[in-house]
């Protein structure tokens, strides 16, 4: 249990954050690199993806305004987005990733819109949330290990 | 680093012996991905060199060609993890280039497909790896890469090297029990899988 009122805040939302299926598996392998020689190693990685990231998005925005679709092209993007998110254990936006890239596959148009703007909601609250969290994680100072969500 | 032949420890074939680090050549086009597996091999002793395409681990090798070794003072590549899906050349063409037959090769992601998989091994990839890549991913390959043997020692396993020195495909398939018919021997207990992951 912890003492530290910081990190125990830092606990809560990290459970949350598991809980509420934001995070998967991957990202307490992430946590599980971080030690003393790498300690900001996980919010590297994180800053790393969203920073990436979010040039992809809008190749699959400007992708969208062109009709008709290139599908190909739209469902070559995702695959790379889909593969980064992946990596750092964005679990809802893997999710509609593959949704996305199911659509692609099937020439849907429509699905792939509507999959978009909930991946692009999905994304934009999780960049919200771990923002937060790394805040306190810094605040906080480091945790002792990284423990697997039950 | 320490390089014993393999006739002193009693003929085992033709791989030369290297010491627990391992010189790794890391290839992504994704920098998210690059990061992640940057520390996952450092993670397990390994020096790492990450690039981000075909085209520039070729011009890394093709530097390393000489026999004098690259970087890390003098460390030369012993392995090559590749992701699959990259542009210009994917990680399956990389394995094909002839450049690599001294070098196992290890081939990464994100798509489980088995037919995609029977391929690689089949052209002599060490092991596939399907992304999300773990920790426990990459310490089983660096285990078995560096596995130890009856007499002491360390040895690199590989396959496309044997394969070839034994000059008959046929008898070395399915190319991934060649590994565990090592392990066997040196009294490890591992399992294979029929597509490369435990």
């Amino acid at each position: 249990m912890e003492r530290n009122p910081m990190r125990r805040q830092l606990q809560v939302m990290r459970k949350s954050l598991f809980d509420q299926g934001y995070l998967d598996e991957q990202f307490v392998q992430l946590e599980e690199l971080q030690d003393d020689a790498n300690p900001n190693f996980v919010e590297e990685v994180v800053t790393l993806y969203f920073r990436d990231s979010a040039r992809l998005i809008l190749n699959i925005e400007q992708a969208l305004e062109r009709k008709p679709f290139d599908f190909n092209k739209l469902d070559g993007y995702m695959h790379q987005f889909k593969g980064s998110s992946s990596s750092i254990g964005a679990k809802r936006v893997k999710a509609e990733s593959t949704l996305f890239r199911e659509y692609c596959k099937s020439g849907n148009g429509e699905g792939c819109m509507r999959t978009f703007q909930q991946l692009k909601k999905e994304y934009a609250t999780l960049r919200k949330k771990l923002e937060a969290y790394f805040q306190v994680a810094r605040q906080a100072g480091p945790m002792e290990t990284a423990c697997r969500p039950k | 680093m320490a390089v014993r032949r393999a006739e002193e420890m009693g003929g085992y074939g033709h791989s030369d012996f290297e010491t627990e680090e391992v010189h790794v050549l890391a290839v992504d086009d994704s920098l998210v991905d690059r990061k992640v597996i940057e520390r996952l091999l450092k993670n397990t002793s390994c020096k790492v060199t990450a690039v981000d395409s075909g085209r520039r681990a070729l011009q890394f090798l093709g530097l390393d060609d000489d026999k004098e070794a690259n970087g890390f003072n003098g460390l030369k590549v012993g392995l090559i993890i590749t992701d699959y899906s990259m542009p210009r050349m994917t990680g399956y063409e990389l394995l094909k280039s002839s450049v690599f037959r001294e070098i196992p090769v290890v081939i990464m992601s994100s798509e489980n497909i088995i037919t995609r998989i029977d391929r690689c091994l089949e052209e002599g990839a060490e092991d596939f790896i399907v992304k999300p890549v773990k920790l426990s991913d990459v310490k089983r390959i660096i285990d078995y890469m560096t596995a130890d043997f009856v007499g002491g020692g360390r040895r690199v396993i590989n396959k496309r090297k044997l394969r070839d020195d034994s000059g008959d495909r046929s008898s070395l398939s399915p190319p991934y029990t060649i590994i565990s018919i090592f392990i066997v021997n040196t009294g490890f207990s591992h399992q294979t899988s029929q597509n490369g992951k435990l």
